[in-house]
């Protein structure tokens, strides 16, 4: 069935992207957004990366060897906000520009000015973020989590920059999540209902609530910090009859569904994935949604699991503890229904398979260190030291971060209209896959033996595993010089793509040629047996 | 023309709900206080402490109330309890003292925020005049004693023998916000 | 057949992997049992919840092994084409969930035995600075108190690399919490300045310390031994040079440890510690004055001029407190005038001063304390 819409029928002319570099810059195009997105948060990670590696150099033996303790924080600091806002979170949002047009049929997202306005925002706040490491007093060093009062009153003087930037990405995302509901809910092709969308934008509505509903929390307490620090007001200080926990609730409320935002659309990916490369349909499409959606609305009621140490009292504790451990119900059956996927499948093993059935397993993990933490008289023993920096990197790297890598090698040659060198490919991902276990495997037993997160040097009992994970972390790092190269490969040149790129690929991006052509959709699509794979 | 109208009915929706935001922002405030009061959370210690004068107070049942003081960062004022703890009889009204001397060579305005532990003895710790979140001001070596009444409430749990009445005294000189609270 | 032996091998080696049993002391990769009943408790609640989530992770990663082992294109598979089951999503959603019940049982006791109020046997503030910790044993007699300071002995040459580190490199403190075996300890956590955490990995404590706030923990240590934490907030440029030492003893290697500690503080406390009222020094004065002044200076102050002078409305006592001070601290040569800074203490000097100074109608409404004393006797 050919399924090929034919844009030069129709009536309006299609001229294509304009020249040279103000396509870019004033493109209402969705593709060119995702594009934009994708680089910046591809160029976000490795800015993110070098502090890692700097850290982890720091961590390679005892004693202070490379940065002073001052430097150290705000290296930690900055690898923090830098990663979450500025490489997973554009990325996704890059991910959801490109695709969620093509897979609902709609010609571009229902607010394509505002959408230019989203993406330009992240250079100008992320350069003023890392602007603050050349200011006086240095970076932010108080944690991507900005506890007060170390944020407030002992923070220097780059702090309220930090807010400004934290501003500036907030509205960002705000505008960007407005965007991507309306497209979903009014744009959607004639004949796809909301039970019949791909998974991907399933996860990407579902997200854009969440960030709808948490983003101004965050705006508020960086604002309360604010006039806190600048304007006399005392809402983390008790000398004014303020509390810094409040500030802890408050940061966590945003928290907590901010890690659920970095983590739905790499569900919405799997799931595309997974059913393409086992040739089978997803196994529960309703099940699927349902627990995204569950996920999303437990999000909200466990902050506080961040928070067990602070003198909560016993029935706070039991609830936060019940209600986390609930989480793992919904996540568990997606996890499942991803097995049940493979389960009796027809599988091959592209990289893009590698990366999603890695997720699959290395999230999983992540996830059972979530549900120990969620054990309040063990997480006793387990908050604030490097038990909790495995955890939440299993849960980001080898779950965000695959994929997202598993996102671009799967739909590159639908955007480059090239294959990307597949030995490249599986090179990447088997080295990426080393080197995250190596780097993060060992920090659950320096975690449990002791070390506590945010210290530049360490007792000598955590040395071995340190300098190990030291040895993956640059492993995996200068890894990604290869991803680098292999999309600039790709770009440049390839095998051609065809429409469909892989066999078992079913959507109505896999409808219009490789690479998509500048605007697809102009008139929805006729044959709607393929929207639903 | 329809469409037209649409979009002013729709723009005036979204401009009233913005002043409705800030609206419900202002009344936020005395909304607060509503709050508190119905509920009972106030974050600190139960205030004003209704004596029902019915049963008879149990003379034999004490509870220790011990007290802290600490000054915070470098306050440089003395700040000590008379007494470190004292054995109470709940629903009885006791008094302490509390000393303070600026200790400094300026004048100087200090705050003292109480805090209690354990988390459940707080409802039941009923302080009736208190120097907490006042602002004292105090000359060079000016000294000061701070009493505090309060009543150990009698329907305080039994499992609860021993509760901490931590007084944290500020330099609030610089803060004229803050003073003024 | 080939199939099954090598799903045989992965089977095998991952579960020995992961099932690998920890033992008590080596804290190489695992958490230690500690030296309390809830330490031990906490151990094995992890311990539990551990093998449980091995458990499931054997049987969904081994299923998804046997299928990317048996369901490939490359051995011909054809894919099925079943995408729903109503019954086993009930069925994957209900036996997590009892699993999930099962683990929370035993997490609320521990949580609860860890709530369980109870009377103390000491009393203990700990207090976070930035970077290091301060504890006072709380006592009813304030002269009793025992406060001190607790920082990292760790010198810089080895944190910078230029001498070798030490066996508890980081973990050293130069004054040790000391505490007795199984009594029951009370921590009360505060802050100085910013949140730090007090952490003890033995004793399964761990409670923030939040500045203006204090919050209680506790602990009875069963076994005597030197136990080491950290500081589990990050607080600042040394937040990971701020660590904790507790040193728990026998009650009676404790009670001898509390007296020599108690008689340090005591004079301490006197002399430097104590912020005086002026009554308090009135009142000291006047004993000072009646035992080492009256001989001289006559109870009424008058004195027996020309040798010993009048104290009443004039001279040293009405004129500058320094010149006052000076003359008690030095004497005055080529008179009857001792010295008795060689003779009192800062307390009795500050007193006796203060004293003469508004008594008998002189009213100077002046003080000066015996820290101020001190420090000037320090540095004779």
């Amino acid at each position: 069935m050919n399924a090929v819409v034919e844009e030069h029928h129709d009536d309006h002319h299609d001229h294509g992207p304009a020249k040279g570099i103000t396509r870019w810059l004033y493109t209402t195009n969705h593709k060119d957004i995702g594009t934009l997105y994708l680089w910046f948060s591809f160029a976000m990670f490795f800015v993110g990366g070098i502090c890692a590696l700097g850290i982890r150099a720091e961590l390679f033996q005892p004693g202070l060897q490379i940065v002073q303790p001052e430097l150290f924080n705000q290296l930690t600091t900055m690898h923090g906000l830098i990663m979450v806002f500025g490489a997973v979170m554009p990325a996704f949002v890059g991910l959801a520009n490109w695709l969620v047009p093509m897979m609902i049929g709609a010609p571009d997202m229902a607010l394509p000015r505002m959408n230019n306005y989203s993406f330009w925002i992240l250079p100008f706040a992320f350069g003023m973020l890392l602007s603050t490491f050349f200011m006086e007093g240095g970076a932010p060093n108080y944690g991507w989590t900005f506890y007060a009062p170390l944020s407030t009153e002992y923070a220097p003087p780059s702090v309220t920059f930090f807010i400004f930037a934290v501003h500036l990405m907030g509205i960002s995302s705000i505008m960007g999540s407005i965007n991507v509901i309306v497209t979903i809910l009014n744009m959607r092709a004639p004949g796809m209902t909301l039970m019949q969308m791909p998974l991907f934008v399933w996860t990407w509505l579902i997200t854009a609530y969440l960030l709808i509903a948490v983003m101004p929390v965050l705006a508020g307490v960086v604002t309360m910090m604010l006039m806190d620090i600048h304007f006399g007001t005392a809402f983390f200080n008790a000398a004014g009859g303020g509390d810094p926990v409040l500030f802890q609730h408050v940061f966590w409320f945003f928290g907590h569904p901010e890690v659920y935002i970095m983590i739905l659309p790499a569900f919405g990916v799997v799931s595309a994935i997974i059913p393409t490369f086992a040739r089978k349909k997803l196994f529960g499409y309703d099940s699927m949604v349902y627990a995204t959606a569950s996920i999303a609305f437990l999000s909200f009621i466990v902050w506080a699991h961040h928070m067990f140490t602070v003198g909560i009292p016993l029935a706070g504790e039991l609830y936060f503890m019940y209600a986390t451990m609930v989480i793992a119900v919904p996540t568990g059956v997606k996890v499942f229904n991803w097995v049940a996927t493979m389960w009796q499948g027809s599988m091959t093993f592209e990289t893009p398979m590698l990366f999603a059935i890695a997720f699959v397993i290395l999230f999983t993990i992540g996830g059972f260190s979530g549900l120990m933490l969620s054990i309040v008289p063990a997480d006793f023993q387990y908050h604030d030291t490097y038990f909790v920096v495995a955890h939440f990197h299993y849960v980001l790297v080898p779950g965000s971060i695959f994929s997202i890598m598993a996102a671009v090698y799967y739909w590159l040659p639908k955007w480059t209209g090239n294959m990307y060198d597949e030995t490249l490919g599986k090179t990447h991902f088997w080295l990426s896959f080393v080197g995250i276990n190596v780097t993060f495997f060992p920090q659950h037993f320096i975690g449990l033996a002791g070390m506590p997160r945010r210290i530049p040097d360490y007792a000598l009992q955590f040395a071995d595993w340190n300098m190990v994970s030291s040895c993956g972390a640059f492993l995996f790092g200068f890894s990604q010089l290869l991803f680098l190269f292999i999309i600039i490969k790709c770009i440049r040149g390839g095998q051609r793509a065809t429409e469909r790129v892989w066999d078992g690929a079913r959507g109505l991006e896999w409808t219009i040629p490789s690479p998509a052509p500048y605007h697809t959709f102009s008139t929805p699509p006729k044959d709607m047996a393929e929207a639903h794979g | 023309m329809l469409e037209a109208q649409g979009k002013k009915k729709g723009v005036l929706k979204l401009i009233s709900i913005v002043f409705g935001m800030f609206a419900f922002g202002f009344m936020l405030v005395p909304l607060y206080d509503i709050v508190c009061e119905i509920t009972g959370f106030n974050g600190k210690t139960a205030g004003a402490y209704k004596l029902s004068g019915e049963e008879a107070l149990d003379e034999n049942r004490l509870v220790t109330v011990q007290f802290l003081t600490n000054r915070n960062a470098n306050m440089a004022w003395s700040f000590r309890p008379e007494v470190r703890s004292v054995k109470v009889v709940p629903g009885v009204l006791n008094e302490a003292q509390f000393f303070v001397r600026n200790e400094t060579e300026s004048t100087m305005v200090g705050k003292a925020i109480p805090s209690v532990t354990p988390f459940k003895a707080a409802d039941f710790l009923h302080k009736t005049e208190c120097f907490c979140f006042e602002s004292q001001e105090l000359k060079k070596g000016e000294e000061l004693n701070m009493p505090l009444r309060f009543i150990v409430d009698r329907d305080i749990p039994r499992d609860v023998d021993r509760l901490t009445l931590s007084y944290t005294l500020y330099d609030i000189t610089g803060s004229t916000e803050i003073a003024s609270r | 057949m080939n199939n099954l032996k090598q799903l045989r091998r992965f089977f095998l080696w991952p579960t020995l992997l992961f099932c690998h049993t920890a033992s008590a002391d080596f804290s190489f990769w695992n958490l230690r049992k500690g030296v309390t009943e809830i330490s031990r408790e906490v151990y094995d609640l992890h311990m539990l919840i551990f093998y449980i989530c091995c458990v499931i992770g054997v049987i969904v990663f081994g299923a998804m092994i046997v299928s990317m082992i048996l369901h490939r294109k490359s051995l011909g598979a054809e894919p099925a084409t079943f995408h729903e089951s109503t019954k086993l999503e009930v069925a994957w959603t209900i036996i997590p969930i009892v699993i999930l019940i099962g683990m929370a049982v035993p997490a609320t006791s521990t949580l609860r035995d860890m709530y369980e109020p109870g009377e103390p046997d000491l009393d203990v503030e700990v207090r976070g600075y930035q970077w290091k910790w301060q504890y006072t044993y709380l006592n009813d007699d304030p002269s009793k108190e025992i406060q001190f300071m607790s920082a990292l002995r760790t010198p810089q040459d080895e944190i910078q690399n230029r001498a070798g580190k030490g066996e508890h490199y980081l973990l050293d403190v130069d004054n040790p919490l000391v505490v007795p075996v199984n009594k029951r300890i009370r921590f009360l956590i505060t802050s100085n300045d910013v949140i730090h955490s007090f952490w003890v990995p033995d004793f399964a404590v761990k409670k923030d310390a939040i500045p203006g706030f204090v919050h209680e923990s506790w602990a009875i240590v069963e076994e005597p031994g030197i136990y080491r934490g950290q500081c589990a907030e990050l607080c600042g440029k040394d937040h990971g040079f701020m660590p904790i030492v507790v040193h728990a003893m026998e009650q009676e290697d404790y009670d001898k440890w509390v007296i020599e500690k108690q008689d340090e503080a005591a004079k301490v406390f006197e002399i430097v510690g104590k912020s005086w009222s002026t009554d308090e020094l009135i009142a000291k004065g006047e004993e000072v004055y009646a035992r080492n002044c009256v001989a001289c200076h006559q109870t009424n102050g008058q004195g027996i001029p020309p040798a010993f002078p009048s104290l009443v409305g004039q001279g040293i006592p009405v004129g500058p407190i320094a010149d006052h001070i000076d003359i008690l601290l030095y004497g005055r040569a080529g008179t009857a005038m001792q010295a008795f800074g060689q003779q009192l203490n800062a307390a009795e000097i500050a007193a006796v001063v203060t004293y003469t100074r508004n008594a008998w109608g002189n009213n100077m409404q002046d003080s000066v304390q015996p820290k101020e004393i001190n420090v000037m006797m320090a540095s004779q």
